[in-house]
């Protein structure tokens, strides 16, 4: 039951703010933080009390979660509301939690219309989210999977900016819709056909994750299937050249959006490979993964140039997201521990730094106006300690030890290497780029000469306090990562088993104490 | 009880720098210049008692001590940690770090006073010797990279310090892009050795190197030869040195610390510290000695045709460097150690003087504005006198002839002999360069009102830091001997009767380059200005005054190209391309909306047209 209830807090916390709106504008954001607040909580609760070590009983698939809910919805056709929770998704929603937070205390100055309609989408968003992570039943999936673009359509369209270059809101908006929801669309035919497969071989319809995951197909047919679920989580990593969407909704979102964005909803794309694509289709996932890791590299470098060339400050950080998820794309297709298990803390890792970095524009934002970056420069003395944190996440952003983005992508490297030496090769030379356009931010942000010398506001203590809390986790996994890698160790461990030993789908095999 | 105090005392070496930094970088602007000042030279001098104690205790009992803080990730096999490993090599390096490093903190707050930021300027300080600190003490190359990347990162902010000129902040881009490149390097060594060893811990790793691969394999040579890499990036030489020179563009304490005394020795340590790697591949380690050669002389006549002191100290760091690799190249590991510590002291107080001479002649640093200054700044003169001796390796009382005469004699022990020729040839560059930059500098008359109206600086935190490295600097520098028996593999024999042969022979390439250099600017200034404005001779100038044009040339092959495919690449083809299918269903619906004209007689032409159509289509069908 406790997994019903973080699905639904964020919904009835957004009919909350919706409603409360007609209290004033501060009613909605507090609901909205204290929403968030408890969510993040009772994740954190779960996280303490519960046990993520590899479990021991060989053969029972039920030991792969902590928890488990589940209850009959379309009987007809075998589709229950089947959630289950494991280590995977616990940091996941640990980290919606978080971003939540984040995404409603950055836009506490930064929304001035509408505040309780903007926090019902926003906690829409992340209700949707925590489905996304927590169903198990393919067509539950599909509908979470569904239901958090519409409000992040909204939360694009209503309150976002109009950019440069004669892109507006409204195009952005449209454009992320049409192509999530087009990507969508093959997802459910892969979802449609893999039960009806299941059906023709066994006479029952069922879309459990673990009915399906036995399904008995043929290698042509989880071929083409596993292609429907790779564009669909393709498109929302996102892997070049179906990235067209970001740089848009990123630039013309709200902070918040961005934040929520590159956050999380990215990250539902990985975590939709590692839980289903894999484990789904081990064969076809195999036979794909050099296509898929070169997609990864492709993305790698032409993220990397693309952030170069921008002057837009977020569409900069948006092409670094699509360079950074390279690495997770990378990483997931390797499919060694190693690798796996620095795709969860990259993702984690990522989702800071991609968060800092987009509240720090905001910022800058909010006190000069313009994202261009050539309208800025000399902004070093301006702008008190905001420089010393951008500092930081730039930092982050280009993998320097001490974060916890050096865990991660380091982490992928060290394991792919053994399956894919060039790929690693080829995929460090993306830390130089990396290192050229984080500089190129620094330079042109906050070098130079300073525009005016007309002196700008500080941070207050809400932002202070909010960058330095994302920096210390920043810190802090990146000297100790321990807790995630012990939290999603037996998940990943369960995935790398299924995809890279795929004739072994019943029996655990104790692997020493690792 | 050993043990015990090394494993508090141990940590404590980078934590105290560590403690300075967040100190300095909470107090969010709080912290007056003083107060800056002196948190960042105390957490420093801490250090170095510290490092005493540590020193006093290995003296006592020399063995390698370990202390493992706690396991940095787990995961499977990958167990790297938090582990600082503490031998005569890294008690070397920590004794330079800390103590250098103190006496530069301690001139810092002299040579920045009234200087905007200092809170920052010593934040970066220490966690720069933090991250340097970590890099030497890390008993596993995960570590070792933590501190490397760490030191990068802390010399670009250095170097950008004064952000208000863009070109300060391109010259640290410049220099954090391209030690990062050799870093790459580096990094795939790691993946490397970690997936043949399966271990990252540097002294598992030693030891396990010559159970696998025998002496020459591939793979060895390999992972020797991308160490090599990420050496010759850090360390500035043929091909990634190109950073170094621009990198003056920080302050001189800066330069004095992180670009002469510690961080670009790094690469050094980096291959004594893998030697067995490095010998098990005696091809890398024969080219390490060919590029360390190369830069020297490269580097050595560039320096001859700088007008910014400076930038005349960068070339002298490159290719003193180049001696150190010269060693490495040799074996002689003890040698290049030895070598990096002296050029430590020196370096520092050759740069500390240019400090003194800097700030004193208010920010003038062209050697063609400046002159005479002999007399009034006679404490950095005397400096640059002592400096300037090691650095030309003036025989019997400067620190640098042992050292420098060490690596030398290395060479013909192991019989390089083309080796040793470029080492003699360097030698006879460096006389000529030092002396060229003293006499410019404090000799003839001044050329400018900066120069006419010099301050000396004044003050113990002025003085202290100058003297006791002048001190270091003489051949009592010499004297301290780095604890390395036994630790690092023993160099070649030589017939010991040759030594003093080449003793003699290094003495008199010394002396004859500082009287061919004190005879050409002294007496024949106006041949030497004329030949060098015109003919062949200004083109030399100018070649060698653009070390050599490979800066324009890496412009020209990798810049060039990167920012066009940036600037061809910047609307995005990719989503250009799928937009396409955006603009070819919106012409549809031009096209089809067309139809659309709301004229009832053109409904019903095309009406009868389609039926037509239709009906003749019926027809015609077979």
């Amino acid at each position: 039951m406790m997994l019903v209830w973080l699905i639904l807090i964020p919904f009835i916390g957004g009919l909350l703010c919706w409603q409360f709106e007609r209290l004033g504008d501060t009613a909605p954001r507090w609901i909205a933080l204290g929403t968030m607040g408890l969510e993040l909580l009772l994740t954190l609760w779960l996280w303490w009390g519960g046990d993520f070590q590899l479990p021991e009983i060989a053969g029972a698939q039920a030991s792969q979660w902590v928890l488990e809910f589940r209850a009959p919805w379309i009987p007809r056709f075998g589709i229950d509301i089947h959630l289950a929770l494991d280590g995977l998704s616990l940091i996941l929603i640990a980290l919606t939690g978080f971003l939540g937070v984040l995404a409603v205390v950055c836009s506490w100055k930064e929304i001035i219309g509408r505040v309780g309609f903007f926090h019902l989408n926003l906690l829409w968003i992340l209700g949707g989210v925590v489905g996304v992570f927590l169903a198990i039943d393919l067509f539950l999936f599909f509908f979470f999977w569904e239901l958090m673009l519409v409000p992040m359509y909204f939360l694009i369209a209503l309150w976002g900016h109009s950019g440069t270059q004669g892109k507006t809101r409204i195009g952005a908006a449209t454009k992320f819709f049409i192509y999530t929801q087009a990507s969508g669309l093959l997802m459910l035919v892969a979802i449609l056909g893999l039960a009806f497969a299941h059906h023709a071989a066994t006479g029952i319809y069922s879309f459990s994750y673990d009915d399906l995951r036995n399904a008995p197909i043929s290698d042509e047919l989880a071929m083409w299937l596993m292609l429907g679920f790779f564009i669909a989580f393709a498109v929302k990593l996102p892997v070049v050249p179906l990235h067209g969407w970001l740089p848009d909704a990123h630039a013309q979102a709200p902070t918040a959006g961005s934040v929520d964005l590159a956050g999380i909803l990215l990250k539902t794309a990985a975590y939709g490979m590692l839980r289903f694509t894999l484990p789904l289709f081990p064969e076809a996932s195999q036979a794909f993964a050099p296509v898929a890791m070169t997609l990864g590299l492709v993305g790698i470098f032409y993220g990397a140039l693309m952030a170069c060339g921008q002057q837009d400050i977020k569409r900069l950080i948006a092409y670094t997201s699509i360079s950074h998820m390279g690495f997770v794309l990378i990483g997931i297709y390797a499919g060694t521990q190693l690798a796996l298990q620095g795709v969860v803390v990259l993702m984690v890792a990522h989702a800071f730094s991609a968060a800092g970095l987009f509240i720090m524009s905001g910022q800058i934002y909010e006190r000069l106006h313009t994202r261009d970056m050539t309208q800025m420069g000399g902004l070093w003395g301006r702008l008190g300690s905001l420089p010393g944190f951008s500092l930081c996440f730039v930092a982050a952003s280009l993998g320097m030890p001490g974060t916890a983005n050096f865990i991660g992508e380091f982490m992928v490297l060290f394991g792919t290497f053994p399956i894919a030496p060039w790929v690693v090769a080829i995929a460090s030379v993306g830390l130089v780029l990396a290192a050229i356009y984080s500089l190129f931010l620094m330079q042109r942000v906050y070098y130079g000469p300073a525009k005016s010398d007309e002196p700008l506001e500080g941070l207050d203590h809400r932002e202070y306090v909010m960058l330095l809390g994302i920096l210390a986790l920043v810190l802090f996994f990146g000297l100790y990562p321990q807790p995630l890698l012990e939290t999603s160790g037996a998940a990943m461990h369960e995935i790398q088993r299924l995809f890279t030993d795929p004739a072994l789908t019943t029996t655990i095999l104790p692997t020493g104490a690792s | 009880m050993m043990e015990l105090s090394m494993s508090l005392l141990l940590p404590l070496t980078f934590l105290l720098p560590l403690a300075g930094t967040l100190i300095l970088s909470l107090s969010n602007g709080r912290l007056g210049e003083c107060a800056s000042a002196t948190v960042g030279v105390t957490s420093m001098g801490l250090a170095a008692i510290v490092t005493v104690l540590i020193a006093l205790q290995y003296i006592a009992e020399p063995q390698a001590y370990g202390v493992t803080l706690w396991r940095w990730i787990s995961v499977e096999d990958f167990q790297p940690s938090i582990g600082l490993a503490l031998d005569g090599l890294s008690l070397t390096m920590l004794g330079i770090i800390t103590g250098v490093g103190f006496l530069i903190h301690l001139f810092a707050a002299w040579y920045m006073q009234g200087e905007e930021g200092i809170t920052r300027f010593y934040a970066y300080m220490n966690l720069f010797v933090f991250s340097m600190v970590l890099l030497v003490l890390g008993d596993n190359l995960l570590l070792l990279f933590f501190g490397w990347e760490g030191v990068g990162l802390c010399s670009y902010l250095l170097i950008g310090y004064y952000y208000e000129h863009s070109a300060n902040g391109w010259a640290a881009f410049k220099a954090f892009i391209v030690t990062r490149t050799g870093d790459v390097f580096l990094a795939i060594g790691m993946f490397l050795l970690f997936f043949e060893l399966g271990t990252l811990d540097i002294a598992e790793i030693l030891r396990r190197a010559p159970e696998v691969w025998a002496e020459g394999d591939p793979t060895v040579e390999l992972a020797a030869l991308l160490m090599l890499g990420g050496a010759v990036g850090k360390s500035a030489q043929l091909p990634l040195h190109t950073w170094l020179a621009d990198a003056m563009a920080g302050p001189t304490p800066v330069s004095a610390l992180i670009h002469a005394a510690t961080m670009v020795t790094a690469g050094v340590y980096l291959i004594a510290r893998m030697n067995g790697i490095f010998l098990l591949a005696p091809d890398i380690l024969e080219l390490t000695g060919i590029i360390g050669a190369l830069t020297l002389l490269m580097a050595g006549f560039a320096a001859l045709a700088q007008t910014d002191i400076k930038r005349v100290l960068a070339y002298s760091t490159m290719s003193q460097i180049g001696y150190m690799f010269l060693a490495l190249g040799a074996g002689a590991f003890d040698a290049a150690i030895f070598h990096l510590m002296t050029h430590a002291f020196f370096k520092a107080l050759l740069f500390l003087s240019a400090g003194a001479v800097i700030v004193s002649c208010h920010h003038e640093q062209d050697m063609r504005r400046l002159g005479g200054l002999w007399r009034q700044l006679p404490l950095a003169y005397a400096g640059f006198i002592v400096g300037g001796s090691a650095l030309a390796a003036l025989p019997l009382v400067s620190a640098g002839f042992y050292s420098k005469d060490e690596i030398l004699w290395q060479q013909l022990a192991s019989g390089h002999g083309g080796l040793l020729l470029a080492g003699m040839v360097g030698a006879f560059l460096t006389s000529l360069y030092t002396v060229r930059l003293i006499i410019l500098t404090f000799h003839g008359k001044p050329k400018s009102d900066n120069a006419r109206n010099a301050e000396a600086g004044r003050g113990l935190v002025h003085g202290v830091p100058l003297i006791v490295l002048a001190v270091l600097s003489t051949f009592l520098g010499a004297w301290i001997d780095p604890p390395l028996e036994n630790l690092l593999p023993a160099p070649a024999e030589g017939e010991e009767s040759w030594h003093l042969v080449l003793e003699l022979v290094a003495a008199g390439v010394a002396i004859a380059g500082i009287a061919v250099a004190a005879w050409l600017y002294l007496r024949r200034r106006g041949w030497l200005a004329k030949h060098t404005s015109m003919g062949w001779g200004a083109w030399l100038w100018t070649f060698w005054n653009h070390a050599w044009g490979i800066d324009e040339l890496y412009d020209r092959v990798l810049v060039k190209p990167y920012r066009g495919l940036v600037r061809i690449l910047r609307r995005d083809v990719i989503d250009g391309a799928c937009n396409l299918f955006a603009k070819l269903a919106w012409l549809l619906h031009q096209g089809l909306s067309r139809t659309q004209t709301g004229k009832l007689r053109f409904y019903a032409t095309s009406m009868v047209a389609g039926a037509t159509l239709i009906l003749l289509a019926l027809a015609l069908m077979p």
